[in-house]
Protein backbone atom coordinates (compact mmCIF):
# COMPACT_ATOMS: atom_id res chain seq x y z
CA UNK A 1 0.00 0.00 0.00
CA UNK A 2 3.04 1.95 0.99
CA UNK A 3 4.30 1.68 -2.26
CA UNK A 4 1.73 2.31 -4.55
CA UNK A 5 1.56 5.90 -3.11
CA UNK A 6 5.16 6.45 -3.17
CA UNK A 7 4.74 5.83 -6.93
CA UNK A 8 1.68 8.35 -7.24
CA UNK A 9 4.14 11.21 -6.12
CA UNK A 10 7.25 10.11 -7.93
CA UNK A 11 5.11 10.29 -11.19
CA UNK A 12 3.75 13.18 -10.15
CA UNK A 13 7.24 15.18 -9.85
CA UNK A 14 8.47 12.90 -12.98
CA UNK A 15 5.69 14.39 -14.73
CA UNK A 16 6.95 18.31 -13.55
CA UNK A 17 10.36 17.39 -14.68
CA UNK A 18 9.55 15.91 -18.34
CA UNK A 19 7.99 19.50 -18.90
CA UNK A 20 10.99 20.99 -18.37
CA UNK A 21 13.08 18.47 -19.79
CA UNK A 22 10.77 19.50 -23.14
CA UNK A 23 11.17 22.89 -22.37
CA UNK A 24 15.25 22.55 -22.71
CA UNK A 25 14.57 19.97 -25.90
CA UNK A 26 12.19 21.27 -27.97
CA UNK A 27 14.11 24.42 -29.29
CA UNK A 28 17.06 22.82 -29.80
CA UNK A 29 15.50 20.21 -31.74
CA UNK A 30 13.83 22.72 -33.65
CA UNK A 31 16.78 23.71 -34.54
CA UNK A 32 18.39 21.20 -35.71
CA UNK A 33 15.49 19.43 -37.52
CA UNK A 34 14.34 22.98 -39.47
CA UNK A 35 18.15 22.96 -40.58
CA UNK A 36 17.65 19.32 -41.34
CA UNK A 37 14.95 20.09 -44.65
CA UNK A 38 17.12 23.16 -45.58
CA UNK A 39 20.46 21.50 -45.64
CA UNK A 40 21.81 23.55 -48.38
CA UNK A 41 22.00 26.89 -46.46
CA UNK A 42 23.96 24.76 -43.99
CA UNK A 43 26.50 23.88 -46.49
CA UNK A 44 26.79 27.36 -48.27
CA UNK A 45 27.69 28.60 -44.55
CA UNK A 46 30.58 26.34 -44.54
CA UNK A 47 31.61 28.16 -47.31
CA UNK A 48 31.29 31.66 -45.93
CA UNK A 49 34.72 32.82 -45.04
CA UNK A 50 32.98 35.53 -42.66
CA UNK A 51 31.21 32.53 -40.64
CA UNK A 52 34.26 30.59 -40.57
CA UNK A 53 36.55 33.41 -39.52
CA UNK A 54 33.80 33.95 -36.68
CA UNK A 55 34.04 30.42 -35.61
CA UNK A 56 37.56 30.10 -35.67
CA UNK A 57 37.69 33.47 -33.31
CA UNK A 58 35.27 31.90 -30.87
CA UNK A 59 37.53 29.17 -30.75
CA UNK A 60 40.90 30.60 -30.23
CA UNK A 61 39.01 33.59 -27.72
CA UNK A 62 37.02 30.81 -25.85
CA UNK A 63 40.02 28.98 -24.65
CA UNK A 64 42.32 31.63 -23.82
CA UNK A 65 39.72 32.44 -21.55
CA UNK A 66 39.21 29.34 -19.82
CA UNK A 67 42.48 28.57 -19.45
CA UNK A 68 43.19 32.05 -18.15
CA UNK A 69 39.84 31.04 -15.91
CA UNK A 70 41.60 28.17 -14.81
CA UNK A 71 45.47 29.06 -13.53
CA UNK A 72 43.76 32.60 -12.01
CA UNK A 73 40.74 30.48 -10.43
CA UNK A 74 42.01 27.02 -9.38
CA UNK A 75 44.26 29.36 -6.50
CA UNK A 76 41.90 31.20 -5.25
CA UNK A 77 39.37 28.58 -5.18
CA UNK A 78 41.88 26.46 -3.00
CA UNK A 79 42.30 28.78 -0.10
CA UNK A 80 38.40 29.40 -0.26
CA UNK A 81 37.96 25.86 0.39
CA UNK A 82 41.16 25.46 2.49
CA UNK A 83 41.82 28.35 4.78
CA UNK A 84 40.26 30.40 7.33
CA UNK A 85 40.97 34.51 6.54
CA UNK A 86 39.63 37.76 7.41
CA UNK A 87 37.02 38.84 4.23
CA UNK A 88 36.65 35.61 3.28
CA UNK A 89 32.78 36.31 2.84
CA UNK A 90 33.33 38.99 1.07
CA UNK A 91 36.16 37.33 -1.32
CA UNK A 92 33.23 34.61 -1.66
CA UNK A 93 30.73 37.24 -2.46
CA UNK A 94 33.20 39.14 -5.04
CA UNK A 95 33.57 35.98 -7.11
CA UNK A 96 30.19 35.44 -7.34
CA UNK A 97 29.37 39.19 -8.92
CA UNK A 98 29.96 38.39 -12.32
CA UNK A 99 27.13 35.92 -12.27
CA UNK A 100 24.74 38.19 -11.14
CA UNK A 101 25.62 41.55 -13.66
CA UNK A 102 23.50 42.20 -16.37
CA UNK A 103 25.91 41.24 -19.55
CA UNK A 104 25.80 44.95 -21.36
CA UNK A 105 26.98 46.50 -18.09
CA UNK A 106 29.95 43.95 -18.23
CA UNK A 107 30.74 45.37 -21.15
CA UNK A 108 29.96 48.80 -20.69
CA UNK A 109 32.46 48.46 -17.34
CA UNK A 110 35.27 46.74 -18.90
CA UNK A 111 35.40 49.82 -21.24
CA UNK A 112 35.30 52.09 -18.94
CA UNK A 113 37.96 50.55 -16.69
CA UNK A 114 40.23 49.63 -19.61
CA UNK A 115 39.26 52.22 -22.13
CA UNK A 116 39.93 52.16 -25.59
CA UNK A 117 43.12 49.57 -24.92
CA UNK A 118 40.78 47.03 -25.71
CA UNK A 119 38.17 47.74 -27.85
CA UNK A 120 37.65 45.80 -30.58
CA UNK A 121 40.68 43.50 -29.93
CA UNK A 122 41.22 40.03 -29.27
CA UNK A 123 42.02 41.09 -25.73
CA UNK A 124 38.88 42.79 -25.25
CA UNK A 125 36.86 39.34 -26.48
CA UNK A 126 39.12 37.46 -23.96
CA UNK A 127 38.58 39.84 -20.95
CA UNK A 128 34.78 40.12 -21.26
CA UNK A 129 34.82 35.66 -21.37
CA UNK A 130 37.36 35.50 -18.15
CA UNK A 131 34.68 38.16 -16.61
CA UNK A 132 31.94 36.29 -16.96
CA UNK A 133 33.26 32.88 -16.78
CA UNK A 134 35.63 32.97 -13.61
CA UNK A 135 32.99 32.54 -11.42
CA UNK A 136 32.61 28.84 -12.65
CA UNK A 137 35.93 27.65 -12.28
CA UNK A 138 36.27 29.45 -8.66
CA UNK A 139 33.38 28.10 -7.01
CA UNK A 140 33.59 24.34 -8.57
CA UNK A 141 37.69 24.30 -7.72
CA UNK A 142 36.68 25.67 -3.89
CA UNK A 143 33.87 22.59 -4.42
CA UNK A 144 36.67 20.33 -5.38
CA UNK A 145 39.02 20.97 -2.77
CA UNK A 146 36.38 20.90 0.39
CA UNK A 147 36.10 17.64 -0.61
CA UNK A 148 39.68 16.56 0.08
CA UNK A 149 40.16 15.26 3.41
CA UNK A 150 42.48 17.54 5.24
CA UNK A 151 43.90 14.61 6.89
CA UNK A 152 45.28 13.43 3.24
CA UNK A 153 47.23 16.95 3.18
CA UNK A 154 48.47 16.39 7.01
CA UNK A 155 49.69 13.00 6.76
CA UNK A 156 51.68 13.90 2.33
CA UNK A 157 53.42 16.54 4.84
CA UNK A 158 54.46 14.48 7.61
CA UNK A 159 56.00 11.74 4.71
CA UNK A 160 58.19 14.83 3.68
CA UNK A 161 55.78 16.26 1.00
CA UNK A 162 56.39 20.51 0.45
CA UNK A 163 52.96 22.25 0.67
CA UNK A 164 53.31 22.61 -2.85
CA UNK A 165 54.11 19.15 -3.64
CA UNK A 166 50.55 18.22 -1.25
CA UNK A 167 48.72 20.43 -4.15
CA UNK A 168 50.01 19.00 -6.88
CA UNK A 169 50.13 15.24 -5.48
CA UNK A 170 47.18 14.81 -3.38
CA UNK A 171 44.71 17.72 -3.87
CA UNK A 172 44.83 18.45 -7.44
CA UNK A 173 44.24 14.75 -8.55
CA UNK A 174 41.54 14.26 -5.91
CA UNK A 175 39.93 17.90 -6.57
CA UNK A 176 40.41 17.54 -10.74
CA UNK A 177 36.75 16.44 -11.79
CA UNK A 178 35.05 19.29 -10.11
CA UNK A 179 37.94 21.79 -11.50
CA UNK A 180 37.75 20.17 -15.40
CA UNK A 181 33.92 20.55 -14.83
CA UNK A 182 34.25 23.63 -13.40
CA UNK A 183 36.73 24.23 -16.82
CA UNK A 184 33.94 23.11 -19.20
CA UNK A 185 31.18 25.32 -17.55
CA UNK A 186 33.53 28.65 -18.17
CA UNK A 187 34.23 27.26 -21.70
CA UNK A 188 30.34 26.70 -22.46
CA UNK A 189 29.67 30.16 -20.78
CA UNK A 190 32.69 32.21 -22.76
CA UNK A 191 30.82 30.84 -25.76
CA UNK A 192 27.68 31.78 -25.25
CA UNK A 193 28.06 35.43 -24.09
CA UNK A 194 27.23 37.89 -26.84
CA UNK A 195 26.00 40.91 -24.87
CA UNK A 196 29.21 42.18 -23.43
CA UNK A 197 31.36 41.18 -26.43
CA UNK A 198 29.10 43.19 -28.77
CA UNK A 199 29.93 46.47 -25.89
CA UNK A 200 33.93 46.18 -26.15
CA UNK A 201 34.59 44.09 -29.18
CA UNK A 202 32.22 43.98 -32.20
CA UNK A 203 35.51 43.18 -34.40
CA UNK A 204 37.03 40.89 -34.19
CA UNK A 205 33.77 39.02 -35.54
CA UNK A 206 33.15 35.99 -33.13
CA UNK A 207 30.29 33.50 -33.83
CA UNK A 208 27.86 34.53 -31.53
CA UNK A 209 28.59 38.10 -33.05
CA UNK A 210 27.87 36.93 -36.23
CA UNK A 211 24.45 35.15 -35.19
CA UNK A 212 23.20 38.47 -34.24
CA UNK A 213 24.25 40.61 -37.17
CA UNK A 214 22.73 37.90 -39.24
CA UNK A 215 19.76 37.67 -37.75
CA UNK A 216 19.46 41.83 -37.35
CA UNK A 217 20.53 42.47 -41.27
CA UNK A 218 18.83 39.19 -42.48
CA UNK A 219 16.40 37.65 -40.62
CA UNK A 220 15.56 34.48 -38.87
CA UNK A 221 16.39 31.73 -41.80
CA UNK A 222 19.65 33.53 -42.26
CA UNK A 223 21.13 33.10 -38.96
CA UNK A 224 20.12 29.36 -38.69
CA UNK A 225 22.87 27.99 -39.65
CA UNK A 226 25.14 29.91 -38.42
CA UNK A 227 23.37 29.04 -35.03
CA UNK A 228 23.30 25.62 -35.52
CA UNK A 229 27.06 25.07 -36.42
CA UNK A 230 27.73 27.11 -33.04
CA UNK A 231 25.04 24.63 -31.53
CA UNK A 232 26.92 21.72 -32.93
CA UNK A 233 30.34 22.61 -31.41
CA UNK A 234 29.37 23.26 -28.29
CA UNK A 235 27.31 20.50 -27.58
CA UNK A 236 30.04 17.98 -29.36
CA UNK A 237 33.05 19.65 -27.40
CA UNK A 238 30.57 20.00 -24.17
CA UNK A 239 29.44 15.99 -24.36
CA UNK A 240 33.37 15.04 -25.45
CA UNK A 241 35.15 16.71 -22.54
CA UNK A 242 32.59 15.43 -20.14
CA UNK A 243 33.31 11.98 -21.15
CA UNK A 244 37.14 13.08 -20.97
CA UNK A 245 36.68 13.96 -17.49
CA UNK A 246 35.06 11.22 -16.71
CA UNK A 247 37.19 8.76 -17.73
CA UNK A 248 40.42 10.31 -16.22
CA UNK A 249 39.01 11.12 -12.96
CA UNK A 250 37.88 7.09 -12.90
CA UNK A 251 40.99 5.91 -13.56
CA UNK A 252 43.14 8.90 -11.96
CA UNK B 1 63.50 11.00 23.71
CA UNK B 2 60.51 13.44 22.90
CA UNK B 3 59.32 16.38 25.28
CA UNK B 4 56.44 18.41 25.46
CA UNK B 5 57.07 21.31 27.61
CA UNK B 6 54.07 23.50 28.85
CA UNK B 7 52.11 23.48 25.15
CA UNK B 8 49.05 25.59 24.53
CA UNK B 9 47.01 25.74 21.69
CA UNK B 10 43.40 25.76 20.88
CA UNK B 11 41.90 25.14 17.94
CA UNK B 12 37.97 24.81 16.85
CA UNK B 13 36.20 23.46 20.02
CA UNK B 14 39.48 21.88 20.84
CA UNK B 15 42.27 23.10 23.38
CA UNK B 16 45.60 22.10 24.73
CA UNK B 17 46.86 23.36 27.92
CA UNK B 18 50.05 23.68 29.70
CA UNK B 19 50.89 19.89 28.23
CA UNK B 20 54.28 18.66 29.67
CA UNK B 21 55.45 14.95 29.41
CA UNK B 22 58.41 12.76 27.99
CA UNK B 23 58.07 9.78 25.86
CA UNK B 24 61.54 7.09 26.19
CA UNK B 25 63.19 6.05 23.19
CA UNK B 26 61.54 2.40 22.99
CA UNK B 27 58.52 3.54 25.08
CA UNK B 28 55.15 2.95 24.26
CA UNK B 29 53.53 5.67 25.26
CA UNK B 30 49.40 5.49 25.14
CA UNK B 31 47.44 8.99 25.59
CA UNK B 32 44.51 7.96 27.24
CA UNK B 33 41.43 9.86 27.34
CA UNK B 34 37.57 10.41 27.03
CA UNK B 35 36.68 12.30 23.48
CA UNK B 36 36.92 15.77 23.48
CA UNK B 37 40.03 16.28 25.11
CA UNK B 38 42.30 17.53 22.55
CA UNK B 39 44.16 13.73 21.95
CA UNK B 40 43.86 14.08 18.10
CA UNK B 41 44.84 17.87 18.19
CA UNK B 42 47.96 16.66 20.96
CA UNK B 43 49.22 13.93 18.06
CA UNK B 44 49.20 16.82 15.47
CA UNK B 45 50.94 19.42 17.19
CA UNK B 46 53.54 16.47 17.61
CA UNK B 47 53.47 15.68 14.09
CA UNK B 48 54.00 19.37 13.14
CA UNK B 49 50.43 20.11 11.58
CA UNK B 50 49.52 22.70 13.93
CA UNK B 51 52.36 25.33 15.91
CA UNK B 52 51.94 25.91 19.88
CA UNK B 53 50.69 29.31 20.86
CA UNK B 54 53.17 28.82 23.58
CA UNK B 55 55.48 26.55 24.66
CA UNK B 56 58.36 23.86 23.41
CA UNK B 57 59.07 20.29 21.91
CA UNK B 58 62.13 18.96 21.82
CA UNK B 59 63.45 16.01 19.61
CA UNK B 60 66.77 14.37 20.52
CA UNK B 61 67.65 17.23 22.19
CA UNK B 62 66.81 19.54 19.59
CA UNK B 63 63.96 22.23 19.63
CA UNK B 64 61.22 21.79 16.97
CA UNK B 65 58.24 23.91 18.00
CA UNK B 66 58.12 25.13 14.84
CA UNK B 67 59.82 22.49 12.27
CA UNK B 68 57.92 21.92 9.21
CA UNK B 69 56.11 18.58 9.80
CA UNK B 70 57.81 17.27 6.05
CA UNK B 71 61.08 17.77 8.05
CA UNK B 72 60.37 15.89 11.16
CA UNK B 73 60.53 12.22 9.72
CA UNK B 74 57.40 11.34 12.00
CA UNK B 75 55.04 8.10 11.10
CA UNK B 76 51.59 9.41 11.61
CA UNK B 77 48.50 7.61 10.77
CA UNK B 78 45.36 9.25 11.90
CA UNK B 79 42.48 8.26 12.69
CA UNK B 80 40.36 7.30 8.92
CA UNK B 81 43.93 6.18 8.05
CA UNK B 82 43.99 8.70 5.59
CA UNK B 83 45.32 6.19 2.03
CA UNK B 84 45.14 8.31 -1.18
CA UNK B 85 42.21 7.43 -2.99
CA UNK B 86 43.70 7.66 -6.56
CA UNK B 87 47.00 5.77 -5.54
CA UNK B 88 47.21 2.00 -5.53
CA UNK B 89 48.27 0.36 -1.95
CA UNK B 90 52.15 0.58 -3.66
CA UNK B 91 52.02 4.05 -4.67
CA UNK B 92 50.32 4.79 -1.13
CA UNK B 93 53.25 3.39 1.01
CA UNK B 94 55.77 4.44 -2.18
CA UNK B 95 54.90 8.05 -1.92
CA UNK B 96 56.88 9.31 0.93
CA UNK B 97 60.35 7.35 -0.81
CA UNK B 98 60.08 8.84 -4.12
CA UNK B 99 59.98 12.80 -2.39
CA UNK B 100 63.27 10.94 -1.29
CA UNK B 101 64.48 10.30 -4.71
CA UNK B 102 65.57 6.67 -4.11
CA UNK B 103 65.63 4.99 -7.27
CA UNK B 104 62.77 2.80 -8.80
CA UNK B 105 64.71 -0.76 -7.46
CA UNK B 106 65.31 0.70 -3.95
CA UNK B 107 61.65 1.73 -3.66
CA UNK B 108 60.53 -1.29 -4.97
CA UNK B 109 62.60 -3.34 -2.19
CA UNK B 110 61.86 -1.23 0.57
CA UNK B 111 57.89 -1.45 0.25
CA UNK B 112 58.10 -4.67 -0.53
CA UNK B 113 60.26 -5.07 2.57
CA UNK B 114 57.61 -3.15 5.14
CA UNK B 115 54.77 -4.86 3.35
CA UNK B 116 55.97 -8.37 4.23
CA UNK B 117 55.99 -7.73 7.80
CA UNK B 118 53.09 -5.89 8.01
CA UNK B 119 51.53 -8.80 6.12
CA UNK B 120 49.96 -6.57 3.06
CA UNK B 121 52.29 -7.95 0.28
CA UNK B 122 49.42 -9.54 -1.51
CA UNK B 123 47.30 -6.07 -1.47
CA UNK B 124 49.71 -4.10 -3.15
CA UNK B 125 48.22 -3.12 -6.90
CA UNK B 126 44.54 -2.90 -4.54
CA UNK B 127 43.35 0.70 -4.42
CA UNK B 128 42.46 1.85 -0.91
CA UNK B 129 38.28 1.35 -1.19
CA UNK B 130 38.85 -1.95 -1.23
CA UNK B 131 40.21 -2.48 1.79
CA UNK B 132 38.85 -3.36 4.50
CA UNK B 133 39.76 -1.66 8.02
CA UNK B 134 41.98 -3.95 8.97
CA UNK B 135 44.04 -3.90 5.69
CA UNK B 136 43.35 0.22 5.57
CA UNK B 137 45.30 -0.07 9.18
CA UNK B 138 48.29 -1.96 7.85
CA UNK B 139 48.66 -0.12 5.01
CA UNK B 140 48.30 3.45 6.84
CA UNK B 141 51.10 1.84 9.38
CA UNK B 142 53.35 0.93 6.53
CA UNK B 143 53.41 3.83 4.63
CA UNK B 144 54.49 5.98 7.78
CA UNK B 145 57.25 3.13 8.53
CA UNK B 146 58.30 3.31 4.90
CA UNK B 147 60.28 6.44 5.20
CA UNK B 148 62.48 4.85 7.48
CA UNK B 149 60.60 6.64 10.60
CA UNK B 150 61.08 5.17 14.51
CA UNK B 151 58.61 6.98 15.23
CA UNK B 152 55.22 6.12 15.10
CA UNK B 153 52.07 8.27 16.26
CA UNK B 154 48.81 6.57 15.96
CA UNK B 155 45.37 8.02 16.42
CA UNK B 156 42.38 5.81 17.98
CA UNK B 157 44.39 3.18 15.51
CA UNK B 158 40.76 0.44 16.29
CA UNK B 159 38.48 2.77 16.97
CA UNK B 160 36.84 1.75 13.60
CA UNK B 161 38.00 -1.90 13.25
CA UNK B 162 36.28 -4.87 14.79
CA UNK B 163 37.17 -6.84 18.02
CA UNK B 164 38.84 -10.01 16.69
CA UNK B 165 40.69 -7.54 14.31
CA UNK B 166 41.25 -5.49 17.07
CA UNK B 167 43.02 -8.06 19.46
CA UNK B 168 44.78 -9.65 16.60
CA UNK B 169 46.35 -6.12 15.42
CA UNK B 170 47.19 -5.86 19.48
CA UNK B 171 49.18 -8.66 19.28
CA UNK B 172 50.71 -7.87 16.01
CA UNK B 173 51.69 -4.56 17.00
CA UNK B 174 54.29 -5.57 20.29
CA UNK B 175 55.64 -7.87 17.65
CA UNK B 176 56.26 -4.84 15.12
CA UNK B 177 56.94 -2.70 17.58
CA UNK B 178 59.63 -5.18 19.07
CA UNK B 179 61.16 -6.21 15.35
CA UNK B 180 60.85 -2.64 14.05
CA UNK B 181 62.60 -0.68 17.29
CA UNK B 182 59.29 1.70 17.34
CA UNK B 183 58.72 4.14 19.64
CA UNK B 184 55.02 4.45 19.61
CA UNK B 185 52.88 7.77 20.83
CA UNK B 186 49.04 5.58 20.60
CA UNK B 187 45.96 7.44 21.13
CA UNK B 188 42.53 6.39 22.23
CA UNK B 189 40.01 5.93 24.83
CA UNK B 190 39.99 2.39 25.85
CA UNK B 191 41.21 1.22 29.04
CA UNK B 192 41.86 -2.11 27.66
CA UNK B 193 44.63 -1.14 25.05
CA UNK B 194 46.33 0.73 27.13
CA UNK B 195 46.55 -2.10 29.32
CA UNK B 196 47.47 -4.04 26.45
CA UNK B 197 49.94 -2.30 24.95
CA UNK B 198 51.30 0.71 26.79
CA UNK B 199 54.74 0.89 28.99
CA UNK B 200 53.40 4.39 30.26
CA UNK B 201 50.06 6.38 30.55
CA UNK B 202 49.30 9.98 30.38
CA UNK B 203 45.72 10.78 31.23
CA UNK B 204 44.49 13.49 29.21
CA UNK B 205 41.04 14.93 30.48
CA UNK B 206 39.64 18.66 29.46
CA UNK B 207 43.11 19.54 27.48
CA UNK B 208 45.75 18.84 30.50
CA UNK B 209 47.53 16.33 30.70
CA UNK B 210 46.82 15.27 34.27
CA UNK B 211 48.69 12.75 35.06
CA UNK B 212 51.87 10.65 33.22
CA UNK B 213 53.02 7.21 34.98
CA UNK B 214 54.03 3.31 34.01
CA UNK B 215 50.77 1.77 32.89
CA UNK B 216 50.15 -0.21 36.97
CA UNK B 217 51.23 3.32 38.71
CA UNK B 218 48.48 5.60 36.71
CA UNK B 219 45.39 2.39 37.07
CA UNK B 220 46.10 1.65 40.17
CA UNK B 221 46.82 4.97 42.16
CA UNK B 222 44.85 8.20 39.98
CA UNK B 223 46.30 11.38 41.58
CA UNK B 224 43.07 13.28 41.94
CA UNK B 225 39.16 12.50 42.04
CA UNK B 226 38.41 13.34 38.27
CA UNK B 227 41.27 10.77 37.04
CA UNK B 228 39.99 8.29 39.68
CA UNK B 229 36.26 8.79 38.05
CA UNK B 230 37.51 8.72 34.49
CA UNK B 231 39.51 5.27 35.17
CA UNK B 232 36.57 3.97 36.65
CA UNK B 233 36.59 4.65 40.16
CA UNK B 234 32.84 4.97 40.66
CA UNK B 235 32.91 5.18 44.36
CA UNK B 236 33.77 8.67 45.43
CA UNK B 237 33.61 9.93 48.99
CA UNK B 238 34.20 12.86 50.56
CA UNK B 239 34.68 13.51 54.11
CA UNK B 240 36.79 14.49 57.13
CA UNK B 241 40.10 12.46 57.78
CA UNK B 242 41.19 11.91 61.65
CA UNK B 243 44.08 10.01 61.04
CA UNK B 244 43.40 6.44 59.54
CA UNK B 245 39.35 7.34 60.34
CA UNK B 246 37.15 8.74 57.59
CA UNK B 247 34.41 9.97 58.87
CA UNK B 248 31.22 10.69 55.70
CA UNK B 249 27.73 11.39 56.65
CA UNK B 250 28.12 9.72 59.99
CA UNK B 251 29.67 6.42 57.88
CA UNK B 252 33.28 5.04 59.40
CA UNK B 253 35.86 4.22 56.37
CA UNK B 254 39.35 2.75 57.51
CA UNK B 255 42.15 4.62 55.39
CA UNK B 256 45.21 2.93 54.09
CA UNK B 257 47.33 5.25 55.57
CA UNK B 258 46.87 8.51 58.17
CA UNK B 259 45.18 11.96 56.67
CA UNK B 260 44.05 15.02 58.28
CA UNK B 261 40.98 17.25 57.54
CA UNK B 262 38.91 17.14 54.47
CA UNK B 263 40.11 14.68 51.67
CA UNK B 264 38.03 12.34 49.08
CA UNK B 265 38.00 8.73 48.53
CA UNK B 266 37.85 6.42 45.62
CA UNK B 267 37.10 2.74 45.86
CA UNK B 268 36.64 0.88 42.54
CA UNK B 269 33.25 -1.29 42.10
CA UNK B 270 34.97 -4.15 41.31
CA UNK B 271 36.96 -3.81 44.94
CA UNK B 272 34.02 -4.31 47.04
CA UNK B 273 33.02 -7.40 48.48
CA UNK B 274 29.08 -8.28 49.14
CA UNK B 275 28.06 -10.79 51.73
CA UNK B 276 24.63 -11.85 53.86
CA UNK B 277 26.50 -12.69 56.73
CA UNK B 278 29.36 -10.28 58.62
CA UNK B 279 33.22 -10.58 57.37
CA UNK B 280 35.08 -12.41 59.49
CA UNK B 281 38.28 -12.21 57.17
CA UNK B 282 40.81 -9.59 57.47
CA UNK B 283 38.99 -6.85 55.52
CA UNK B 284 39.40 -3.83 57.62
CA UNK B 285 36.00 -1.52 56.23
CA UNK B 286 32.42 -3.73 56.88
CA UNK B 287 29.58 -1.18 56.24
CA UNK B 288 25.96 -2.23 56.71
CA UNK B 289 24.23 -1.48 53.21
CA UNK B 290 20.83 -1.89 51.42
CA UNK B 291 20.79 -2.56 47.72
CA UNK B 292 18.76 -0.04 46.33
CA UNK B 293 19.14 -1.27 42.56
CA UNK B 294 20.58 -4.46 40.54
CA UNK B 295 21.36 -3.91 37.06
CA UNK B 296 22.82 -6.67 34.97
CA UNK B 297 25.25 -5.53 32.42
CA UNK B 298 26.09 -8.62 30.80
CA UNK B 299 27.45 -11.30 33.05
CA UNK B 300 28.32 -9.32 35.64
CA UNK B 301 26.05 -7.46 37.99
CA UNK B 302 26.32 -3.62 39.10
CA UNK B 303 24.57 -3.15 42.39
CA UNK B 304 23.70 0.33 43.91
CA UNK B 305 23.82 0.10 47.99
CA UNK B 306 23.07 2.68 50.32
CA UNK B 307 25.24 2.61 53.05
CA UNK B 308 23.78 5.57 55.57
CA UNK B 309 22.56 7.93 53.03
CA UNK B 310 26.07 7.51 51.08
CA UNK B 311 25.71 5.27 47.47
CA UNK B 312 28.24 2.89 46.98
CA UNK B 313 28.45 0.57 43.78
CA UNK B 314 29.49 -2.51 43.66
CA UNK B 315 29.98 -5.24 40.93
CA UNK B 316 29.40 -8.81 41.36
CA UNK B 317 29.36 -11.59 39.20
CA UNK B 318 25.84 -13.55 38.18
CA UNK B 319 26.62 -16.48 40.63
CA UNK B 320 27.55 -14.42 43.55
CA UNK B 321 24.20 -12.41 43.23
CA UNK B 322 22.04 -15.11 43.03
CA UNK B 323 24.08 -17.05 46.15
CA UNK B 324 23.02 -13.79 48.54
CA UNK B 325 19.96 -12.92 46.64
CA UNK B 326 20.79 -9.66 46.11
CA UNK B 327 17.51 -7.59 45.17
CA UNK B 328 15.98 -4.32 45.92
CA UNK B 329 15.32 -3.95 50.01
CA UNK B 330 17.86 -6.45 50.74
CA UNK B 331 19.98 -6.08 53.95
CA UNK B 332 23.44 -7.12 53.59
CA UNK B 333 27.37 -6.31 54.04
CA UNK B 334 29.88 -4.57 51.93
CA UNK B 335 33.41 -4.81 52.53
CA UNK B 336 37.02 -3.76 50.95
CA UNK B 337 40.12 -3.46 51.84
CA UNK B 338 41.77 -0.16 53.23
CA UNK B 339 44.45 -0.83 50.72
CA UNK B 340 41.56 -0.57 47.80
CA UNK B 341 40.68 3.10 49.38
CA UNK B 342 42.37 5.71 47.25
CA UNK B 343 42.96 9.31 49.22
CA UNK B 344 42.83 12.59 47.31
CA UNK B 345 43.54 15.25 49.89
CA UNK B 346 41.24 18.18 48.80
Amino acid sequence: MNKSKRDYFDYLFAGIGSVLIAYVLYPILTLFGEQIVDIGSLLKAFRDEVVLEALRNTLFTSLISTFLALILGVPLGYLLAKREFKGKALVQGIVDLPVVIPHSVVGIMLLLAFSRRILDSYTGIIMVMLFVSVSFVVNSSRDGFLAVDPKLEYVARSLGASKIRVFFTVSLPIAFHSIATGGVMAWARAVSEVGAIMVVAYYPKTAQVVVMEYFNNYGLAASRPIAVILMGLSLGAFALLRALIGRLSKSA
Amino acid sequence: MLELQSVYRSWKDFSLNDVSFKVYEGDYFIVLGPSGAGKTLLLEIIAGIFFPYRGRIIWKGKDITFLEPEKRGFAYVPQNYALFPHMTVYENIAYGLEIRKLSEDKISNVVKNIASVLNIEHLLERRPSTLSGGEAQRVAIARGLAIGSKFLLLDEPFANLDPSTTSRLILEMKVWKRELGLTVIHVTHSFEEALLLGDRVGVMLDGRMSQVGSVKEVFSNPRDENIASFLGFENIIEGMANGELLEANGVRIVLPTRYFGRVRIAVRSEDIILSEEPFRSSLRNMLEATVVDVMDIGGLFKVTLDVGGLTLKALVTRSSAVEIGIQPGKKLFAGFKATAVHVFEA
